[in-house]
Parts: C-alpha cells; structure tokens; sequence
C-alpha cells in the first residue's frame, strides 16, 4: 500500500492523457455491460426457469394443437401432480399493436401448475363462478388502467366468434402477481377454456399446449417420455420437455442475439487494448529516466515491473467499474427489451475479469521493458 | 493565398513526420475503424432484411386478406372468397379470360439449422394453378415444379442452404401428410425462405376449409383504387386489400425500425470512445511537436495554418480508420446469411447487405469523429505561446 501514492502520482503524470484514456476505458466498459446485461438477461429468464414443470405440445408443430381430451389422461401419469393447458388467443386490446398476452386456460390447474403466480382465493374462485372472466397481472391491468368489475374488449388476430365477430368481451374478475417471471412477454391475460371453445367459431376442442407439474424434478425426463409414450402412434403425436428447454427453443427464434453481442463486444475490446497499450507504453517510454532513478535509488528489478503493471491495473479496474457503475444505472431503461431485471452480478463479474486481462496485456510489455532498463543507458538517455 | 500556401506546406511537413509517430496515429485508425466496421454490420443487417421482403412485394400486386388480419398467418378466408374476388374490377385477365390470382394458404413446419440445429419454423405455401404467372421471378432451378393433387412440394433456395432435410428427394412429415420434396427454386425475396406446394393439396392435408390470403395481378398498378373498391362495394366479402408492396413493408417496419436503433446507439457509444481516443492521439501529435509548432509560428507561419493542419491530419487519419472499417464489414460481413423471425409467419432468411450508402453512412461518421477529435488538439497548437515552447526541453 505504500507505494500507492508513487502508481498514483505516476499515473497522473499526464493528465489529459490519463483522463482521455479513462473516458474511453469507461465508454467501452458501459457499452459492454449494456450488451452483456441484455445477453445475460435472456439466459437468466430460462435459468429462473422451474425444471419441475413440463410442456407438452404436438410433435409436429407447436401450433397444431392437441385435443383437449388428452388432459385427463396426463392426469393418470405416475409422477404428474397438477395438469392445465394454454391456447394462444392472439389478443390485442384496441389496437392490433397493444398485443395482450392472453391466454385461454384451465385456471385451476393453472394456479396449480404455476405456484409462483400469487392470486387471492376469492379471485380465483369468481374465476371458476363468471364464464366470461378473466384474470389479469397487476401490471397488465396497471398498464391499461383495468380495474375488477371492468368488462375488457379484446380483439384477436386468430379466433372468430360464432357471431363473426374478431372483438371479444371479457369481465375482469380479478388479478395476480406474476411479479416472478419478470414484465416479459409470459402470458399475464387468461380466459376460460370452456367458454372461449364454446364460443369460437371453428378450431374447437383443440389447446396448443399442456403443462404439467412434476413430483419429482429428478424423473422429469422418464415423466415426459411417459407421457408421449401414451399418445405414440396416434394422430397426435406429443412432444414433453422441461420448461427451461421449451423456453430455449423459444428464445432461439428470435435469432443469435449472442453472436452480434459477442462480435460488438470484441470489436470493442480490441480497438481498446490497442489504444490502452499505446498509453502505457508511451507512458513508460516519457518516463525512462525516471524509471533509472528509482533502480539506482536501490528498486529492484522486479519492484520496478510491479510498479508499472500496477499502474495498467489501477488504470483499467478503476474506468472498467466507473462503465460497469453507469451501465447498472442506466439498465433499468431497457426495460423495454428484456423486462424488468436488475443487471445480472455475472456481468460485473465478467467485466472485472476482462479489465485485470486488458490490463495484463497492455501493461506487460511496457513493464517488462522497464525490468530490463540498464541504469546507465537509460539515465545517459540512449 | 498565402494561408493556403502555409496551410500546405505545415501539412506536408507533418504528414511526413507521421511515421515517427505510428504507434499513437493507429490508435485513431483502429478506434474508428472498430465504430465504423460495427455501425456497418448492423445496419447492414436491416437493410439486408428490408431488401428481402420489400422485394417480395410489387405494386401490381394485391393481397386480401381477412377483414381485420394484420398477417397472413392470422387471416382466414372461405372458398368461395377467392372466385368473388377473382371477379372484382382491375383483375388482370389471361388469354382464356381467367383472373391472374392465386388463393394460398400456409403451415408452419419445424425445421432444425444446418449450422447449429437450432429448431426454428418455416412457412409451407399452398399456391394457386396460377401461382408461375403471378409471380414472374419464381424460377425452378434444380428439379422439377410439384403435381398439383400429389403431396410434392418445392424448397425455396435459402432455406434449402440453411436448413436440414431440404434436399431434393427428402420427406417431410406433417400432421396429416408426408409430402416429397422435388425442386429448389428461387424468387430472390422472402418466398425463398419458404416451401411451396398445391394449395388444394395443403387444404386437404390439413382438414381446414380455406384459403388464408389471395394474391392477384392487377391490370396495372393504378388500378388498386378501382379493385379496392370493388371488393368493398360486395356484401358478400368482408376483407382487406393492401397493395402487396405494403403488406411487406408495414411486416418489416418494427423489426426493421428496432435493428437501426441498436445500430446508432451502439455505434454513438462507440463513436464517444473514438473521439477521446483521437483526442488522445492528436494531443500526443501536438505535444511530440511543440518545437516545430514554435519555430514556424516565430517564423511568421500563421496560427489558421496550425489548425488546419492538425485537423487535415486528423481527418486523413479518420478516413483511413474508416475506409478499414468499412473494409472489414465488407469482407466479413457482406452476403452473410442470417436468419430470424419477422412477421412473415416463420423465419425469415436473408443475406447481409453492404451498400454503398452504408459505406457513405460509416465514412461520414469516421470524418465526424476525427473533426471532433483534431479539433481542441489544433486549437492548442495555435495558440501555443511561442516563446515558452521553443525554450522546451
């Protein structure tokens, strides 16, 4: 510690150098836990994930559908404790781009299934009582300023009513907290399966997808083979898997997010090393003389490399945690892409691991050129 | 005339002094060319991905679809629909009087990636007899066109490079069919990331009733108003008309709009970087100089002249940094394929675009950052007191 002072007063030695080198050390470091936090967000969304929860869809496509009537035939699988379904209901309310996450369910089981949706009993019970209810997140109806009581037109860009219509009316009979699965897009609008089959035009008697929840996380692979095992060969065949699987499958869709991340990001860290490098080796190369002074002053050798790749440390760790400290300010403002997440702890983790190597790397050379100083050369100047 | 002359001289001197300086002037040719070379590949992508679906559409070109559908894959249309619309006004007719249309329908189908088996849908799209007619940049390019009323299909060409099982000669099992692929075309628009067969073969696969969007030739493309109103005026329809050019559009806009965001704010992050990393090296350029600076200014060289030759030499360095980025993203990053899902009901295949707008987009960007980064550098170097710097060192 006592030669803080001596690294500190070396770096400053130039000043606008310094702060110029920082400001882009800080820059790129904000930039790459913006990007990063994205990364990371999306992968902790699947890790938050349950395993003891399985999805059941059709074999062939996730769209097809399945006949309702398999649900109490999941029922009867050894290891399944509570079964319940979705069917996308396409909804949007007003306008096609407020898209509602609406889903037609079993709310029952849903509850069930998902032990982390906090609903109150007496709003789940006039659920099961109005068939023309419908529950929503508290930040769904916060959203839209829905209150209970409220009767909601949802219109749809899939189903009909018997009546032609593509407007459907809901009563809000109550709200839950859905506060566990982030602001993303998980479903948060859900209507009665029995009423919205009976009402809709064509399609009838068909879910998209079922979810079961598992006694076991442990058996949820021999689980899921039971299950498709039960519908092999017929004209539904089914696909089980976890929901952290199911959920992958989902996020790989929208593209590889993870490889124009990881191109920016290195592109970025790159042209910093070279521009740190360039710093501190010219910094060094200013202070040769210096350097001579403090090895006939009796600096060892190897005290004189410390010296300097402390320098590069100081320089990269303290501008690498300002960007991290600003990106972690300014995340939540991407709340829009990845919903509500505080930055993932892994990326500062990261950061800091790639400033100590940034650091390493620029400040090696230069240090090892200082080792190497011959006291006589480099006070004579040569 | 003679500050152009001084301006010209101080220029050459410095420009030729820049090899003793190597190190710290690659700093400004390797920051910008990092902004320019990112900001390039990403609004290479849009464009890109624009390019492909705004191709697919034609202005005489319609597309109905249900009333209130924003997209084909959510629309559904009765059989009967697509003779009534068949017979609205502004239909373009062929030699045996018949309308130029074709009544489609889609599944999806789940694919697996060549490169990584990732699992990801495409579209298979049931076309009309006249599909070949409507559609003049259909071309079959290995194989053969499918039989109506047989389970054939033909593979668009993108989606016979990016995903597995596509090939000439493979099955594909739906629910309902297994259908043989016999051909690879191409249309040079988003229909290449799709499979097309006979609609009627697709309807009766699927044991659904219609059609879910009907595309037609219109006489020309100023007869949009008179077809729209036509079908408007039956009672018997209940559906939208877009100009095919408009679907696609309004079906790339967000995405679209989204990707350039990500392009400017990443590339303004960058760009801040850049300009104190030019600052950086400029200063360093003045400093290693104050004598020269001195002596020319005690020898009566004019303070504009300094500037403008820190600038020119910042600015020289930026153009430099960006013709490398631009460069880069060419060789890297033109014609990659990529492929991520859009509103066009399954993925959407396309090839990263450079053009030469985007070129002109980066070297902008790169003058901007070396101005701004030359710039409180030359000022410096003008205002130098003479007398002090020449007595440095």
């Amino acid at each position: 510690m006592k030669y803080f002072r001596l690294i500190w007063a070396g770096l400053w030695r130039k000043k606008a150098r310094t702060i110029l080198t920082m400001l882009s050390i800080i820059v790129a470091f904000l930039l790459f836990g913006l990007l990063q936090g994205v990364n990371q967000g999306f992968n902790s969304v699947v890790a938050n994930l349950n395993v003891d929860r399985l999805y059941t869809n059709a074999k062939t496509n996730m769209v097809d559908g399945l006949p309702i009537a398999y649900q109490n035939r999941i029922k009867e699988v050894p290891g399944v404790v509570a079964v319940s379904h979705w069917t996308y209901f396409g909804g949007y309310f007003r306008e096609a781009k407020n898209a509602i996450p609406a889903f037609a369910t079993d709310p029952e089981g849903l509850f069930k299934v998902y032990k982390e949706l906090k609903i109150k009993p007496e709003y789940l019970q006039a659920m099961k009582s109005t068939r023309t209810g419908a529950l929503a997140s508290e930040t769904l109806a916060k959203q839209y300023g829905w209150k209970i009581g409220d009767r909601i037109p949802l219109g749809t860009s899939i189903w009909t009513t018997k009546e032609g219509s593509n407007t459907w009316y809901f009563d809000l009979v109550g709200t839950f907290d859905a506060s566990a699965f982030g602001s993303g897009g998980f479903p948060s609008f859900y209507i009665n399966y029995d009423y919205y089959d009976e009402a809709k035009a064509f399609g009838k008697g068909v879910v998209h997808y079922y979810l079961e929840s598992i006694k076991d996380p442990r058996q949820a692979t021999q689980v899921a083979k039971a299950i498709d095992a039960l519908f092999e060969n017929s004209s539904n065949e089914t696909r089980t898997q976890t929901e952290s699987q199911f959920q992958q499958m989902q996020m790989k869709q929208i593209g590889d997010i993870n490889f124009i991340v990881n191109a920016i990001v290195g592109a970025v860290l790159f042209t910093l090393l070279f521009l740190t490098a360039n710093t501190m080796m010219q910094s060094v190369r200013e202070r040769i003389p210096e350097l001579a002074v403090l090895k006939t002053l009796g600096y060892s050798d190897g005290k004189v490399l410390a010296l300097v790749l402390a320098e590069a440390f100081v320089l990269c760790l303290v501008a690498a945690l300002i960007g991290l400290g600003v990106a972690a300010v300014l995340f939540p403002a991407l709340k829009a892409v990845i919903g509500n997440l505080p930055m993932p702890l892994i990326v500062i983790e990261m950061g800091i691991a790639i400033a100590c190597g940034l650091a390493l790397v620029s400040g090696l050379p230069p240090a090892l050129r200082a080792q190497r100083l011959n006291i006589v050369d480099a006070l004579a100047g040569r | 005339m003679k500050t152009f002359r001084q301006i010209g001289s101080v220029t050459a001197m410095n420009l030729r002094s820049l090899p003793q300086r190597l190190g710290t002037s690659f700093v400004i040719v390797i920051g910008i060319a990092g902004v320019v070379a990112v900001l390039i590949s990403v609004l290479a992508m849009s464009t890109g991905m624009l390019r492909t679906l705004q191709n697919a559409g034609r202005d005489d070109r319609a597309m109905v679809l249900r009333n209130g559908s924003a997209a084909e894959s959510s629309s559904a249309l009765p059989r009967d629909t697509a003779r009534l619309i068949g017979d609205a006004a502004g239909v373009k007719r062929d030699a045996d009087g018949k309308p130029i249309l074709s009544a489609e329908g889609m599944r999806v189908l789940t694919v697996y990636k060549r490169e990584d088996g990732a699992e990801v849908n495409v579209a298979i799209r049931g076309v009309g007899p006249k599909m070949t007619v409507l559609r003049p940049e259909f071309k079959i390019v290995e194989g053969r066109m499918f039989q109506s009323a047989l389970t054939e299909l033909v593979v668009g060409r993108a989606a016979s490079r990016q995903f597995r099982g596509l090939g000439i000669g493979d099955k594909i099992t739906t629910r309902g069919a297994t259908w043989t692929v016999v051909g690879v075309f191409t249309t040079g628009d988003a229909h290449e990331s799709e499979l097309m067969t006979d609609v009627e073969a697709l309807v009766s696969a699927e044991r659904r009733g219609g059609y879910q969007s009907v595309t037609v030739q219109l006489d020309s493309a100023g007869s949009f108003g008179a077809f729209k109103d036509a079908l408007s005026a039956n009672p018997a329809l209940s559906v939208d008309v877009s100009r095919e050019r408009e679907y696609y559009t309004q079906q790339s806009k967000t995405i679209g709009q989204v990707i350039t965001i990500v392009a400017y704010v990443v590339g303004s992050i960058m760009a801040i970087g850049a300009v104190f990393a030019a600052l950086n090296t400029m200063y360093s350029a003045v400093s290693a100089r104050v004598r020269d600076i001195a002596t020319l200014r005690a020898i009566g060289f004019g303070g504009s002249a300094m500037v403008a030759s820190v600038l020119v030499e910042a600015v020289l360095l930026a153009l430099l940094g960006g013709a490398l980025g631009a460069a880069l993203a060419w060789v890297f990053f033109n014609g990659h394929t990529v492929s991520t899902l859009t509103g066009v009901g399954g993925h959407l295949i396309f090839d990263l675009t450079v053009t030469p707008e985007l070129i002109g987009v980066g070297i902008v960007w790169a003058c901007a950052i070396g101005l701004i980064g030359g710039l409180f550098p030359a000022i410096r170097a003008a205002r130098l007191p003479v007398a002090t710097a020449l007595r440095a060192i």
